[in-house]
């Protein structure tokens, strides 16, 4: 069957009915769920019960403000709808009875108002206007917080399946031509324009052909696959269809990691209840188009993300990277023409088809074009999932988006494409974000995670995160990169306990430069990243640790000396009350003094001292 | 054989039928394994469901003995079916007519009956092998070691034929030889009715050929077999035996009457290696080389003539076999002198036609495949390509055997025999790890068995047959049948031949080590 | 086959298509280390000592797992090709005992060759390495996988040659290793002990017990010949030293079974050593055997049998030839038989 016009909008207009009724919706994305929003719509549910209110209530995934979780939306007819954010049950009651029955908002909790037409409240920022969002664009991420993603109808309602729809009637070299029309590239870090693989898919001879999701984000601080997958299932699966209806595939795979039951949950939902309605399955709305769909939930290592790993691991085989050549479009899954992208480059197809390959490219730089979804973490105000155009600056994202720097501390540096990324220092805040610029910097654009540290973070010890993290998850196929990163890690270990020489910078270099060049896959290719752009932007730190035995940021607790100082001391005896190991001592009104022996620069002591007499170099 | 074993990567599917190649030819069984995983189709036939079964696309399981209507019900099939190949049959074969009377009866009904072979199978089997053009046949002695073995073997070959799967790369019929020199034993003539190229004894020209060649008179009359010399023994008319690197006592079927046939003699001599159980009953132990110690050539089951070669000088005071039988003849006036193994080797190149052309030079590397006529010849992995030794093959018309004896109330229990991984014949027994690794009889009993027997992996049973009884462990599996009970014939604690049945094939006086009936009691620990 | 034209180190080569660059580097002379690659075996490209420089590539190259084309131009030594190949060699040796002069493969292992011929000294980086302990729970072979380097060729044996995937790597990043399933002891593994992971392990994690302590490679004598177990005709080497079989290794030329064989082939000939061996004629004297000279021993036969054959004729007497016995033993024997006794009652087991 397909969609007929009468049908999508029957379902427009009942999503419209519906969207008009006194409705509380709940954030239940894992985030939401994470920060308590189970036990939020318990009580809002037993509430609206007790008080016999005529209210739908909801859900919905998560919006992008992963800060203000559990994020709760209260709608009346005619009225804005209002995010309010920080929401436990104990508020429950109240602002069901303000809200809902008073009819009057709860100005101080509330995040954002949502007008969609009806009428403003006074004092909530609009979602467009308020800090978080106004310089967003919500491309791929618009149905994200806003549509119950459990439901089919609010995917239709909301223009699903209208892609698909479309390429049916189209020439398949002319979707693939859109596609590169549009300038998409490869949003999982590669930045591969995806028009042209899939031209080498399609172009591929093979009896069989596969379309493969690559959802096995393994980023630490990265969780966009796992919102858009959580958030818009249909999307994504609606990009494959039109993926592979273009190069002539039949059959898809979703390669998810294990560890993000909630999207495989609703992936599963929207594949069951998408073949019922004969949007997949065989002679797809009646075009003579088969596509099926499975998912493969991974084990969580973080080579799997690798394309060619991935495919080992969906045969059954150990996750290890192939070498390339051949390449997954000519020999992939089963050796056979295989088109393979990640979560978001999906999940942007649908609109490229509806809206076409202009509009996208409207949007971003000269050679990266569109939106890109941003995990923000780290040490800033706003941390979550925001989607800006490409091309804006870093700095707009730390200071506007992003809220700025936690505690009025100052931006020191951040790190982008995760533990293949780079650090990349204040002088780069103006940089453009985009595949190229970044690049040209050292850093990668990757699939979006960027962590953000403040002047108390050590950058020695961010590398040695990174590279621990590379190390351990290294599949141990190629020496350079199981053996390499080890002696790296090693290397910034001894430095960071302040038994680093002079030497071990250019060993590093030597060992980085080795793994850069000889690695077999991009993992291994990129792993020295971290080491490499914090030598070349923090080498100072690199210096002081080595020749000075001393961790600037005052991190590394082997290079901590804490001391207590004379001229500020009043001998009051807090921090020895404060020491779990005993090293202060000294006589009541006398200045105390720290046993370095004993001294295990835990800093407990310091926020005990009034007087801040205690210092930590 | 009549492929090679380097056209086992070319074969697209294997029909393995009573041969356990993982253990028995481990080498074959590994290409077979290795072919597995590169998307090679796989058909086993076997009563036990052994290693290769639990890889393969279709197993049939079927009962002890029934091979034939097994075969036949497959043809049966494929007749119906209308899956024979036509051109095959019409260019290359005669007889189909036969053929086809033979295995109308053979209905799959009937078939699954005899067999216990689900008709589900059989027709998914029958129609994967009539419809895989490159399809090999591969079987062992789980054809030949049955009263019906030739019958067994022209059934195969009654298949194969009717499928066009001979002639060709990646198909044929391929025994694989359970011993290392047996192809080369039968080439040499050690056969009573063959001199060396299976020139038979009773044609006047062969006759005379040897005679000139040998400057001797011979005997137009064919020898005793093996079964009928033991027979002869007993009845007196044998008076003595040379034997030469084996062990019947321990290997041949029916080992008690092997003993008294030695015993009835007036002299023995044991040629061997190790104080065999049949030396012990020896008058005279002649102690031979082992193949380390002498030069020399083995034809493997892909008639393959390939060198083997002297490493190390004899052991102690040991010889050379050839130099021991050399003397012997010398002693009794008919001089055989020989500097070098390779002087005897172009001899009996130059009187084997097969062999004509195969020199030590020419198998320095990687041997030959016979038949090689010629110097210039390169030797021939496939055999029959364009036509078989007699022309036209012959399809046979054959009828179900059932085995000389079948279990009864007094022996409830099938016994079927082979060998293991870790054990060729006898000598393996003398190797420290092999030995260590696999000390003793492990005879393998179904749970259902056991439960009814009282005993666990570990335990021993006392084996009875009609015509003897041994002790052994034993080891409780579901490779095997229910009402079945497998042993292997290495080890002299357990001489496992002293149960089997001492009934042969009419034709190959083949022993019948795959079916005795035994009774089996819990025992006391050996 | 289209070939195609390269150049390596400025030397022109025609290979065919589809030849990979390491091929085609050796067939144009220059040295190019390999430690993970085998002609036999799938390519992992995994070990990365055979990286060279090809003109307009953005890193160096795996030329092992590179197919050579037309107009290719490679270098194999440039200095960021040794200095990639010295550091993946320290690399390796810096988690890699230094027990050379004990270990029993010194002097055929290849780490050894590299590690000498780049002048790599062990210790460059430091830090941890290995401490497994020694696997010796089998019969057959001895594990240390302190001297493995994960080329993966033992698994790709297993898999590819022996049809088993006995084991394969466990583990993540440094903690890699080659294990059985669930890293049980090899014993208690499905392992058949073929020991074709010991033929194509290019360091010591691999050896054949048996022959453990038993010679210096430079000291084995190899001499092949066909293997006495079973009718498929496997090619084996026997190693000697002084006048000695210590076991049998596999020879890659064989043409029916290459570098593989079965635990009986491989570790079963020790049994021509074995003590039980018969070393002297024996006669039966008074119910006993009693040893006696060769002379003493032919004569007896031959005037036995020459007794026998008068007295009841020539086909009073058989013999039985030998299935494990060579073509030789047996022409002669049934010649014997045939001609000297003059009877055709000559059998042997045939049938089994």
């Amino acid at each position: 069957m397909s969609i007929s016009k009468e049908m999508r909008s029957d379902i427009e207009e009942r999503y419209k009915r519906n969207l008009e009724r006194p409705r509380i919706v709940v954030g239940l994305g894992t985030c939401g769920i994470a920060a308590g929003g189970n036990k939020v719509m318990d009580a809002i549910k037993a509430e609206v019960a007790k008080k016999g209110l005529d209210v739908d209530v909801d859900f919905t995934s998560c919006i992008g403000m992963c800060f203000a979780e559990p994020v709760v939306e209260m709608a009346l007819p005619g009225r804005a709808s209002v995010v309010y954010g920080g929401v436990g049950p104990e508020n429950v009651v109240q602002l069901i009875e303000s809200h809902m029955v008073q009819k009057t908002p709860v100005a101080e909790q509330a995040q954002i108002q949502i007008l969609g037409g009806a009428e403003a409240y006074e004092g909530i920022p609009a979602m467009e206007k308020s800090e978080y969002y106004e310089q967003q664009v919500r491309s791929v991420t618009w149905r994200l917080g806003r549509t119950n993603p459990e439901r089919i109808e609010d995917y239709i309602a909301t223009g699903g399946y209208e892609g698909i729809q479309k390429a049916l009637t189209m020439d398949r070299i002319a979707i693939i031509d859109e596609i590169k029309k549009s300038g998409l590239r490869g949003r999982g870090g590669g930045g591969f324009p995806t028009g042209t693989k899939w031209q080498f898919v399609h172009d591929a001879v093979g009896d069989k052909k596969y379309i493969v999701c690559n959802a096995d984000e393994g980023d630490p601080g990265a969780f966009m696959d796992r919102s858009v997958l959580e958030g818009d299932p249909h999307a994504v699966l609606e990009g494959m269809m039109i993926a592979a209806y273009a190069i002539g595939a039949d059959e898809g795979v979703i390669y998810c990691r294990a560890e993000y039951p909630l999207a495989i949950r609703r992936l599963n939902m929207a594949i069951k209840v998408a073949e019922e309605m004969g949007i997949m399955g065989e002679n797809i709305m009646g075009s003579g188009f088969n596509f099926k769909v499975r998912i493969k939930a991974g084990a969580g290592a973080f080579v799997c993300g690798e394309e060619t790993a991935l495919l080992n691991s969906i045969e059954g085989q150990r996750g290890m990277p192939r070498v390339r050549p051949p390449f997954p479009a000519h020999k992939g899954l089963w050796q056979k023409p295989t088109c393979l992208n990640n979560v978001e480059t999906f999940a942007n197809v649908p609109n490229i088809i509806r809206k076409g390959g202009d509009w996208f490219s409207s949007m971003g730089t000269e050679k990266s074009k569109g939106s890109k979804v941003f995990c923000i973490t780290g040490k800033i105000n706003h941390t979550g999932l925001c989607e800006v155009p490409m091309g804006m600056t870093l700095r707009d994202l730390v200071y506007n988006i992003a809220g700025g720097i936690k505690d009025g501390k100052k931006f020191k540096a951040v790190q982008s494409g995760g533990p293949s990324g780079g650090c990349l220092p204040t002088e780069k805040l103006d940089l453009s974000i985009d595949y190229e610029s970044l690049g040209q910097a050292g850093a990668i654009m990757g699939s979006g995670g960027l962590v953000f540290m403040d002047e108390d973070s050590c950058m020695l010890d961010i590398a040695k995160y990174f590279l621990n993290f590379t190390q351990m998850e290294s599949c141990g196929k190629c020496t350079p990169c199981r053996e390499g990163t080890k002696r790296m890690l090693e290397t910034l270990e001894r430095i960071c306990e302040g038994n680093g020489v002079p030497e071990d910078i250019d060993n590093l270099e030597r060992l980085a430069k080795v793994i850069k060049t000889s690695a077999l896959c991009a993992l291994g290719q990129t792993a020295p990243n971290p080491v490499l752009t914090t030598l070349k932007y923090f080498r100072d730190e690199y210096e002081a640790h080595i020749n000075e035995k001393r961790c600037p940021a005052g991190v590394c607790p082997e290079l901590l000396n804490y001391t207590i100082l004379a001229d500020k001391c009043i001998g009051c005896g807090v921090c020895i009350k404060a020491c779990p190991t005993g090293a202060i001592s000294g006589e009541k009104k006398a200045v105390h003094v720290i046993d370095p022996t004993k001294c295990v620069k835990c800093g407990a002591c310091v926020p005990k001292c009034k007087f801040d007499a205690i210092a930590k170099a | 054989m009549t492929n090679s074993f380097a056209d086992y990567l070319n074969t697209d599917l294997f029909f393995v039928i009573g041969s356990n190649p993982t253990e028995a030819h481990p080498m074959a069984g590994a290409k077979i394994m290795s072919s597995l995983m590169n998307g090679t189709k796989l058909i086993v036939a076997d009563p036990r469901r052994i290693e290769l079964a639990d890889k393969a696309d279709i197993f049939l399981q079927l009962r002890p003995g029934t091979d034939i209507p097994l075969l036949n019900g497959l043809m049966h099939i494929i007749i119906k079916e209308n899956l024979h190949d036509q051109k095959f049959i019409e260019e290359r074969t005669e007889g189909i007519e036969d053929l086809k009377a033979a295995v109308e009866k053979f209905t799959p009904a009937r078939v699954s009956e005899m067999t216990g072979v689900p008709e589900n199978l059989l027709y998914d089997a029958a129609r994967l092998y009539a419809t895989t053009s490159k399809a090999m046949l591969c079987y062992t002695l789980g054809i030949t070691e049955h009263i019906c073995g030739v019958d067994n073997v022209m059934s195969v070959a009654n298949l194969a034929m009717l499928t066009g799967h001979l002639g060709r790369e990646g198909t044929g019929v391929n025994p694989q030889r359970g011993q290392n020199n047996v192809q080369g034993a039968c080439d040499m003539g050690a056969l009573p009715g063959d001199y060396p190229g299976y020139q038979k004894v009773v044609n006047p020209e062969v006759q005379a050929k040897f005679e000139k060649a040998w400057g001797v008179k011979l005997s137009n009359q064919p020898g005793l077999t093996i079964p009928d010399m033991m027979d002869a023994a007993v009845e007196g008319k044998l008076k003595a035996m040379y034997i030469l690197g084996e062990d019947p006592v321990l290997t041949d079927p029916d080992a008690n009457h092997i003993k008294k046939a030695l015993q009835s003699m007036d002299f023995v001599v044991v040629q061997e290696l190790f104080m065999s159980e049949t030396a012990k009953f020896a008058d005279v132990i002649l102690p031979g080389a082992s193949f380390t110690e002498k030069d020399g050539t083995f034809t493997s089951s892909e008639r393959r003539v390939q060198r083997v070669r002297k490493a190390i000088e004899p052991i102690g005071d040991t010889r050379p076999d050839w130099w021991i039988v050399c003397e012997v003849a010398k002693r009794m006036g008919y001089p055989m002198a020989y500097a070098h193994p390779e002087e005897i080797f172009n001899e009996l190149a130059s009187l084997t036609p097969s062999y004509g052309g195969i020199t030590y030079d020419r198998i320095e590397h990687c041997g030959l495949q016979w038949p090689c006529p010629t110097v210039d010849h390169p030797g021939t992995p496939i055999l029959h390509t364009k036509a078989f030794a007699r022309g036209k093959g012959l399809f046979k018309a054959i009828d179900h055997t059932p085995p000389a004896e079948m279990p009864d109330e007094e022996y409830p229990y099938l016994l079927s025999t082979g060998r293991i991984l870790y054990h060729y014949n006898v000598t393996t027994r003398y190797s420290s790890a092999l030995d260590a690794h696999r000390p003793e009889e492990a005879a393998m009993i179904h749970p259902a068995d056991a439960v009814m027997l009282g005993v666990g992996t570990g335990d021993t049973v006392q084996v009875t047959s009609r015509r003897g009884s041994v002790k052994t462990k034993v080891a409780v599996t579901d490779k095997v049948q229910s009402g079945m009970i497998w042993m292997s014939f290495h080890y002299r604690e357990t001489p496992t031949n002293e149960l089997t049945v001492n009934a042969f094939d009419p034709i190959s006086k083949t022993g019948e080590y795959k079916v005795a009936a035994v009774r089996i009691e819990k025992t006391s620990p050996m | 086959m289209p070939n195609v034209t390269l150049t390596v180190d400025g030397t022109q080569v025609t290979v065919p298509k589809g030849t990979t660059v390491v091929e085609a580097a050796w067939k144009a002379g220059a040295f190019v280390p390999t430690l993970c690659h085998d002609p036999e075996l799938s390519k992992p490209g995994a070990c990365r000592i055979c990286v060279v420089e090809v003109k307009g590539a953005r890193n160096l190259v795996a030329s092992c797992v590179t197919e050579a084309v037309e107009g290719m131009e490679v270098q194999t030594s440039t200095p960021a090709v040794i200095e990639a190949r010295k550091t993946i060699l320290e690399l390796m040796l810096d988690n890699h005992p230094e027990d050379c002069l004990t270990c029993h493969q010194a002097g055929d292992c290849k780490l050894q060759d590299y590690a000498y011929f780049y002048n790599v000294k062990p210790g460059a980086f430091g830090g941890e390495s290995h401490q497994y302990e020694l696997e010796d729970d089998n019969l057959f072979i001895v594990r240390n996988m302190n001297k493995c380097i994960l080329c993966g060729k033992c698994l790709r044996a297993c898999e590819e040659k022996q049809g088993r995937a006995v084991i394969d790597f466990a583990y993540r990043g440094f903690k890699t290793k080659v294990t059985t399933a669930l890293d049980q002891p090899l014993a208690d593994s499905v392992c058949v002990s073929c020991g074709s992971c010991v033929a194509v392990c290019p360091t010591g994690a691999l050896t054949e017990k048996a022959m453990l302590g038993k010679a210096r490679k430079w000291e084995i004598e190899k001499i092949r010949t066909t293997c006495p177990f079973c009718g498929v005709g496997c090619n084996l080497d026997l190693n000697v030293k002084g006048g000695k079989i210590l076991g049998a290794t596999s020879n890659p030329a064989s043409p029916t079974n290459g570098r593989d064989l079965c635990v009986k082939g491989r570790f079963g000939i020790d049994y021509v050593h074995s003590p039980k061996r018969l070393t002297k004629p024996l006669i039966k004297k008074n119910g006993a055997f009693v040893e006696s000279s060769w002379d003493e021993a032919l004569d007896l036969v031959a005037t036995k049998l020459g007794e026998i054959k008068n007295k009841f004729g020539s086909d009073a007497i058989a013999a039985l030839s030998s299935a494990r016995c060579t073509n030789e033993d047996n022409y002669v024997m049934q010649k014997f038989v045939r001609a000297g006794i003059g009877t055709n009652n000559v059998d042997h087991c045939a049938r089994t």
